[in-house]
């Protein structure tokens, strides 16, 4: 059993707000995106880190459905010094990535997908941190500072 | 079951997506519009993505695959409308769209369409008879 993570979080992060959300159909995932985008408005993010943020919500999620069979979801508006954004949590029961080194590599899939999804969202958001373990299931956490 | 309709104008199709897509509604579109091309003859395809504010792989992938079916189809397809921040989005995601035509509006994207099938038809005619008609 392997657990890797990479991790680019410091400091300390106050949450202002949470709410769960499941996602276990694909119906979900355009209601979970709204969601996403009405916190983030409401923090008065802007159009284009609104737009980053929605998207790579929308790559974690649809990985979430098609390699983990779905899981639950958590935003959360956070707060770090004078810098407030949006947490995003997936957490799905799926079989686990073996190697996520890999999988965090440009161009790589083991689905019939471009390859783009860990890789690309990593460069969409401010801070990306991954967790799985083979068996169990994957977490990955991502942060969208309003500013960042 | 929701569909996005098909409009046929003259040689072109044309569809506008109003709404956010999930995946089974652009796999649908996807084999619908290739089906229209096929059915109509039609010979260019316009997508208006200006009411779509978040393109992903998924979206991004279905976008290309309608523009390389409707190629070898014989009909173009230009993307118009895109909103700066799906275009900024989508080049920091890596999906840079290679081989979609692309259009600021529909204006524009029909005049490209009209181009390139007038282009087209002058290639066409220089290669059966070796002519340039460019002179006449």
């Amino acid at each position: 059993m392997e657990k890797r993570t990479m991790s680019m979080t410091t400091g300390p992060i106050t949450v202002l707000n949470k709410d769960k959300m499941p996602v276990v159909k694909e119906q979900d995932v355009v209601p979970f995106r709204n969601r996403v985008k009405e916190y983030a408005t409401k923090i008065g993010m802007g159009l284009v880190n609104q737009t980053k943020l929605i998207t790579a919500a929308s790559e974690l999620v649809r990985n979430m459905l098609r390699y983990g069979n779905g899981g639950e979801t958590l935003i959360e508006v956070v707060s770090k010094g004078r810098e407030n954004g949006i947490r995003l949590t997936f957490t799905d029961k799926g079989p686990g990535i073996p190697n996520i080194d890999q999988a965090m590599k440009d161009g790589f899939s083991t689905g019939k997908s471009l390859g783009l999804g860990l890789p690309g969202t990593k460069r969409l958001v401010s801070e990306f941190d991954i967790k799985s373990i083979v068996g169990q299931g994957t977490t990955v956490v991502v942060t969208k500072w309003k500013n960042g | 079951m929701e569909k996005i309709p098909i409009l046929k104008m003259g040689q072109f199709l044309l569809v506008t997506i109003q709404i956010d897509l999930y995946d089974r509604l652009a796999l649908n579109l996807e084999a619908d519009l290739v089906q229209m091309v096929s059915k109509t003859g039609a010979r260019g395809v316009l997508i208006d993505i200006s009411a779509v504010s978040i393109v992903d792989s998924f979206m991004g992938r279905i976008i290309g695959n309608i523009a390389s079916m409707s190629k070898i189809m014989d009909a173009e397809t230009v993307v118009v409308g895109m909103q700066p921040a799906v275009a900024i989005t989508l080049i920091e995601l890596g999906l840079p769209l290679t081989g979609v035509h692309t259009a600021l509006d529909v204006e524009k994207g029909m005049a490209l369409l009209r181009k390139k099938i007038l282009v087209d038809g002058e290639e066409d005619d220089v290669d059966d008879d070796g002519a340039d008609y460019g002179s006449e």
